[in-house]
């Protein structure tokens, strides 16, 4: 019932451009029950890495593993790898504007083999009268489409959730709802929840464990807690000081120098250095080996 | 007062959007406006200069000095708009042109309002780069939007605002669509150009964070009122309406 990501990388080639490693060496473990949420700024590769887990992506080397079983990519036949469900970011796109939402969530239990659920009662369970059945997704309002979303990837019965980014294409006041919404159902139903995000402050509210991801590679991973608390990689802790405290105080938020590398050409040695306030001679040549924390400042004795 | 918005009701189609809105813009004061999504925050600012969507009706008086913005003539108001009042709207993707070279965007409004030549319009474009911070600005002058990232378009787009030196900088959610990282970055521009500048800025924005960083005053709106409006240590510290309170009160975090 685990997913097993091992030493992934994940590979765009485009012709006439240098190949693009979006993930270089990334491990991580989604136990069932468990939530895990995978944050860093955009461009380090973490849709790259949920697609690859559903089977999106093809895997370059490594392994993804599902309960026990290698995820296969995506072809034309019928899947049987039904286990991983995915929500995507932008519940305009995602769903069928020309299908019936409860049309569009029978496709679900049909994938579960599931024929006595009614559509309706799935409506219920993410917080939608039963009657929205019968509508058409642009009746709704974002949140409520990315509820229905939910609501169909559920149908099948995931015993794992993959949401990328399901939250950022949300207004404010609904973005803690959903993500609320997803973990509790998630958990409720013993499926594992990987939730990838850019918002700390959210992913903090509904992950177990907190994976930090930077150019291609998990810097930090976790328990939520101690990662907020006691952020010990140099680039957890400037994304940390990098969000805006509502206290009234004024204080502007610290800067992190520079932008994120090219992936096509990422730095030598450690992937942060140039970027980092507590560079040393050694990250410059060596790469740090991959661990709870990625750093040479908390190399394991 | 650089900007005074009184009474500024707009309705849509019957409905009414703007309820009767009053605020007032200072000089090198960032004043925010927050609430949720259909509150009317971004129509306040559309209404500024005059670029409500087809069909909207705006009464009361959006006064900028002497004139009022509402019954400017259409020829007045296309001085004013991009002159002394600018924008930035909240998608740098979106409000930059995708096929014109930075340069281009940064000088064709300054050639217009400013009546500069092509040297002197290059001239204040490079220097305006340099300003908010693009490096190589010499090089960035022939590039295209594509060849940057968004916390570097965000900042283009901000110096295409600055380039007629406007008395008034309307911000719609500038860093709704940045990391947090750079969103940092971004707001500590806005800072000290405000600053510098001495610009009066309204700061449209939902995230109280944002809006706890660099705004001066802050106005909470609700349903096409401003419900609140005061110092930014008091609204967000000690907030007297209870809507403010609740949105407060649902944020993630340590102060929830």
């Amino acid at each position: 019932m685990t997913l097993e990501i091992k030493d992934l990388v994940v590979e765009h080639r485009s012709p006439g451009r240098p190949v693009v490693r979006a993930v270089a060496g990334a491990s991580l473990t989604v136990r069932p029950g468990e939530v895990v949420g995978l944050v860093g700024e955009s461009g380090c590769g973490k849709s790259t890495l949920a697609r690859a887990v559903c089977g999106l992506n093809p895997v370059t080397e490594g392994s993804i593993t599902f309960e026990g079983a290698p995820v296969t990519p995506l072809g034309l036949r019928r899947r049987t790898l039904t286990g991983v469900q995915m929500v995507f970011q932008d519940p305009y796109a995602s769903l069928n504007p020309r299908r019936r939402v409860g049309d569009q969530i029978a496709d679900g239990l049909r994938t579960a083999r599931d024929g006595e659920t009614d559509p309706a009662d799935l409506l219920e369970r993410v917080g939608l009268p039963r009657e929205f059945a019968g509508r058409h997704p642009h009746e709704f309002s974002g949140g409520q489409r990315q509820r229905i979303a939910i609501a169909r990837a559920l149908a099948a019965r995931p015993r794992m959730l993959i949401g990328d980014e399901p939250i950022s294409a949300l207004d404010a006041s609904a973005q803690a709802q959903v993500a609320t919404l997803m973990r509790d159902l998630a958990v409720d139903s013993g499926a594992g929840l990987l939730f990838i995000s850019h918002d700390l402050s959210v992913v903090r509210l509904i992950a177990d464990r907190i994976a930090v991801m930077y150019l291609g590679r998990i810097v930090e991973i976790g328990d939520t807690a101690e990662v907020w608390d006691n952020p010990r990689h140099p680039y957890t802790q400037a994304l940390l000081r990098a969000i805006p405290q509502p206290d009234g105080m004024g204080v502007l938020p610290e800067e992190l120098p520079g932008d994120v590398p090219d992936p096509a050409a990422p730095p030598e040695g450690c992937r942060f250095h140039p970027r980092c306030p507590f560079a040393m001679d050694v990250c410059r040549v060596k790469e740090p080996e991959p661990g709870p924390v990625a750093c040479w400042l908390h190399e394991p004795a | 007062m650089t900007l005074d918005i009184t009474d500024l009701k707009v309705t849509i189609g019957g409905r009414e959007i703007l309820r009767g809105v009053d605020l007032s813009l200072q000089e090198g004061r960032v004043h925010g406006l927050a609430g949720e999504s259909g509150s009317g925050k971004t129509m306040t600012g559309l209404a500024v200069l005059g670029l409500l969507p087809h069909g909207a009706r705006a009464t009361g008086r959006i006064a900028l000095g002497e004139r009022d913005l509402l019954t400017l003539p259409p020829r007045e108001l296309n001085k004013v708009r991009g002159g002394e009042v600018a924008m930035v709207f909240q998608d740098p993707a979106t409000s930059l042109h995708p096929m014109l070279s930075v340069g281009r965007q940064l000088t064709e409004h300054m050639r217009h309002h400013l009546r500069l030549d092509r040297r002197e319009a290059r001239a204040r474009a490079v220097e305006l780069l340099g300003k908010v911070r693009i490096p190589g600005a010499e090089e960035a002058y022939g590039r295209f939007p594509h060849q940057f990232s968004g916390g570097m378009r965000q900042r283009i787009a901000i110096a295409i605002a600055l380039a007629c030196s406007p008395r008034v900088l309307i911000a719609d959610e500038p860093t709704t669509a940045l990391d947090v990282t750079v969103q940092a970055g971004v707001l500590r521009l806005l800072r000290g150009l405000c600053d510098e500048l001495g610009l009066a800025v309204l700061l449209v924005t939902h995230d109280l964070g944002v809006m706890s960083a660099i705004a001066d005053e802050v106005s909470v709106m609700k349903d096409g009122l401003v419900v609140e409006t005061g110092p930014r240590g008091k609204v967000l510290r000690e907030p007297s309406h209870a809507y403010t309170r609740s949105l407060l009160d649902s944020l993630p975090g340590e102060t929830a």
